[in-house]
């Protein structure tokens, strides 16, 4: 294999199917296509994954062709529809899972296996496959058959509980992150699973829970906290709880500034930067445990300096002088940022639908095997005849049958 | 292929138990969180990973309490033990020209670097990646830093919240038509971390199939910004800057966070198509607001999503969350309360799927640390170390992985290059 991989790309020759819809099986399948797997995604008859209404629009025009998030979510992949609730539909799934290495799923606990399309009967066809299944509770446990949106994972791991103002609701991050940070997660896992398989020939069943994911990787560091400081996550509004100061979002003349410092020796920056007020001798003042319990007087103090400037003269007066304060960049001056601009950060894709289509592009750099666009997302059932007919090998009227029939 | 890889080859009959990651070395000089967690996640996998410090610089969160036993201690830091886990401690004060010589030793026998530093740190101790991948050309480093390694603010500190608001994330989070309040934990860290052994992993793969190493530039801004596309896209597409998002939604109502019964009890409840809409009310019993037609259609009830809030809240408040969410769940709605830590940790569900585990620590026998979020059927990782003492490898690490004599290492900490 060595003398004859020509490939820049890291997952040359990876074959990933992908069976779910909206955003955790999707960015998860992302991520591996956009590193070079060959990802063929399986729609479901008539109207597809659900991303494909969800929208942005352009011009906030529904159109199937045109969701900004099914357009981001589904870049280097083929699509196909099949259904395989239909008999015949089954046995083409089954054709597609022998030449899959990778499968990810994101279907409701129970799914699959009614399709009787579970790991167990999945492995005897293909030993070497990798089932990825990514739901809100994962597959085991009192909870795995309960239903969860993205706000309910996140309230239920204990994220929204340290968002928000005190006293009010607790706040979901935004964006149904729940699913995204399941992606992450589920492709890490993968991977972890696709190295294991290069050396043991055998595939294995990961079973990836998004409560689970937020509750361990994001929250777990706080596990110490509640049971040795008893400290219980709160809501301090634009404040955070942590025993330093300042450390919070704090108002400046056009907008917001993340006030983040963590080191006394940041705070004296900082004190110098502002001219060496006299307030800042006051013992109140002195360490950062103490600025936490004066915040209201810190907050005061910093928002009238800030006051008079905008975000970018204090980011810049901030980073000449080596404390870590940032403007709170809304979206549109994140796009505009000259910063990603010279990191080429943002890419342009030409669809023949939705015409040109700007969002984010790699979220990382790789030196030898960059992240490639060589394919923007697929239309409904776009390579049907390609996988059907060429991949797998069944004469095209067959195909044009299965699609009167309603299983493509 | 590197030599750990080729004793991993040898060992093909004897992979019964074995971690997926066995076999690997990994080098990790993070700092805080984000280059430890991707350092422990390939440790809990089975890596052997080895944590570079020094008592001049230790990890800061070695500084950050809680601590064991009340008072700080470098061994003893709670927040510490939770990110460095199934690590070696080394200790190099990377300012002195041997303790580089020793890294590149270290390097050569490893297959993966992870740094979080800022790009200047470790080019400025002449251990950057050209450097390094000359002694080891198969060499796979990752690099985390909050802009990446090129650019005009490719300098840039931050934090966790500072750079999330860098990102985009932070003007997103508020009360909707309320001023911006952020997120004051730091969701860049774990999300890049976990992204960054993603990137690893391809690499490694690609180097089995070709023998070639690589550099990874990862900016954790440019990660986290990849998980905003809707917001991204709305503007690119149609010119909009969303503003805060609170708990909503922009296709399904009800969405949101319900205050209930208790201290600080809330339920979080969500609707996405009508047959769940006509169960919900059913579960409530029908009640009288719920058939006016205000409510009747999806495109109404987002029209008037704050007046609904207020009426299913008229409900949840005279209920416990666990008395709404049993009854809403078997009705097939998704409901869930929302959980503080102390919630988590004496749930049966949380408690069944393995989110505590107890490992003994010398400053604290019991601790309770946070399980393997990744379910494997054949090959699970798991907890083999503890968190390390500050330098508690030395000896391993140079006297059996580089072969050093005993001698040798005991002059190197009098001269304090391992220190």
């Amino acid at each position: 294999m060595k003398g004859d991989y020509m490939s820049k790309s890291a997952l040359a020759g990876v074959q990933v199917l992908e069976f779910g819809q909206l955003i955790s099986a999707p960015y998860c399948c992302k991520l591996m296509g956009d590193l070079g797997a060959e990802v063929i995604k399986v729609e479901l008859p008539p109207s597809g994954d659900e991303a494909r209404r969800y929208g942005p629009f352009p011009g906030d025009v529904p159109h199937p062709e045109k969701s900004g998030l099914f357009l981001y979510l589904n870049t280097n992949k083929r699509s196909v529809t099949l259904n395989p609730e239909h008999s015949a539909g089954a046995k083409i799934f089954l054709d597609l899972v022998r030449k899959a290495d990778i499968l990810v799923e994101n279907w409701p606990v129970g799914f699959m296996a009614a399709l009787k399309l579970d790991y167990q009967r999945l492995k005897e066809i293909n030993p070497r496959l990798i089932l990825t299944s990514i739901t809100p509770f994962g597959h085991a446990g009192p909870y795995s058959k309960w239903k969860a949106y993205a706000l309910n994972i996140s309230h239920g791991a204990g994220v929204a509980k340290g968002i928000g103002s005190p006293g009010r609701e607790p706040l979901a991050p935004p964006g149904q992150q729940a699913h995204f940070f399941g992606a992450l997660n589920a492709a890490a896992a993968t991977m972890v699973a696709l190295w294991e398989r290069e050396i043991s020939g055998e595939g294995q069943y990961l079973d990836i829970s998004e409560a689970d994911c937020w509750a361990m990787l994001f929250n777990g560091v706080w596990y110490s906290k509640y049971l040795y400081a008893h400290e219980e996550v709160t809501r301090l509004g634009h404040r955070s709880n942590l025993p330093v100061y300042p450390w919070a979002v704090l108002r400046c003349k056009d907008g917001f500034i993340s006030a983040t410092a963590a080191e006394e020796a940041q705070w004296q920056r900082l004190i110098e930067l502002m001219g060496n007020p006299e307030w800042a001798q006051d013992p109140r003042f002195e360490k950062g445990v103490k600025r936490s319990q004066h915040a209201d007087e810190v907050d005061e103090r910093l928002e009238s300096w800030f006051a008079s400037q905008t975000k970018a003269e204090i980011f810049q007066a901030c980073r000449e002088k080596n404390v870590p304060f940032s403007p709170v960049q809304d979206i549109g001056e994140v796009v505009e940022c000259p910063h990603l601009q010279e990191r080429d950060y943002f890419v342009k894709i030409q669809h023949p639908k939705a015409g040109e289509v700007t969002c984010p592009g790699p979220p990382y750099k790789l030196s030898e095997t960059p992240w490639e666009l060589r394919r923007r997302a697929p239309l409904l059932g776009e390579h049907n005849e390609e996988i059907y007919c060429g991949l797998l090998g069944y004469p095209p009227r067959d195909v044009v049958r299965w699609g009167k029939e309603g299983i493509l | 292929m590197s030599g750990a890889n080729s004793d991993l080859s040898k060992n093909l009959d004897s992979r019964e138990n074995k971690m997926p990651l066995e076999g690997l070395r990994v080098i990790d000089f993070g700092w805080v969180w984000a280059g430890p967690i991707t350092g422990q996640l390939l440790g809990d996998m089975g890596a052997e990973v080895v944590k570079v410090e020094s008592r001049k610089r230790p990890d800061f969160l070695r500084l950050f309490p809680p601590f064991a036993e009340g008072k700080p201690d470098p061994d003893g830091a709670l927040f510490f033990h939770s990110l460095n886990r199934n690590k070696l401690s080394v200790t190099l004060d990377l300012t002195q020209p041997k303790a580089a010589e020793l890294v590149k030793r270290l390097v050569k026998i490893s297959d993966v670097v992870i740094e979080n530093f800022s790009p200047k740190a470790l080019r400025n101790l002449g251990l950057d990646y050209p450097t390094l991948s000359q002694v080891k050309p198969d060499l796979i480093m990752a690099s985390l830093s909050a802009g990446g390694q090129t650019g005009p603010l490719k300098d840039i500190m931050t934090y966790g919240p500072s750079l999330g608001a860098l990102a985009g994330l932070d003007s997103l989070i508020g009360y909707p038509g309320e001023r911006v309040l952020g997120w004051p934990m730091a969701y860049t860290d774990p999300a890049s971390g976990t992204l960054a052994v993603f990137a690893i992993l391809a690499a490694l793969y690609y180097r089995k199939k070709t023998g070639k190493g690589q550099y990874i530039d990862l900016a954790q801004w440019e990660a986290t910004t990849a998980l905003l596309p809707e917001f991204i896209l709305d503007y690119t597409l149609n010119g909009r800057v969303a503003g805060t998002q609170g708990n909503r939604h922009p296709h399904m109502a009800p969405h949101g966070c319900f205050r209930c019964k208790g201290q600080d009890a809330w339920v979080s409840i969500a609707i996405q198509t009508e047959e769940e809409w006509g169960d919900f009310c059913k579960a409530l019993g029908n009640p009288p607001w719920s058939q006016g037609e205000r409510f009747f259609s999806r495109k109404s009830r987002l029209q008037y999503r704050e007046e609904l809030n207020g009426k299913i809240e008229d409900w949840t408040i005279r209920r416990t969350p666990e008395e709404v969410v049993k009854l809403l769940q078997e009705a097939g709605i998704a409901a869930f309360p929302s959980y503080g830590i102390g919630d988590i940790l004496k749930d049966p569900h949380f408690e069944a799927r393995g989110v505590k585990v107890v490992v003994d620590h010398p400053k604290m026998e019991g601790e309770i640390l946070y399980g393997l979020p990744w379910k494997f059927s054949r090959t699970p990782g798991g907890i083999r170390r503890r968190a390390p003492l500050l330098g508690e490898h030395n000896k391993y690490v140079f006297c059996e992985l580089l072969g050093m004599g005993e001698d040798e290492v005991s002059r190197l900490v009098e001269e304090k290059v391992l220190y």
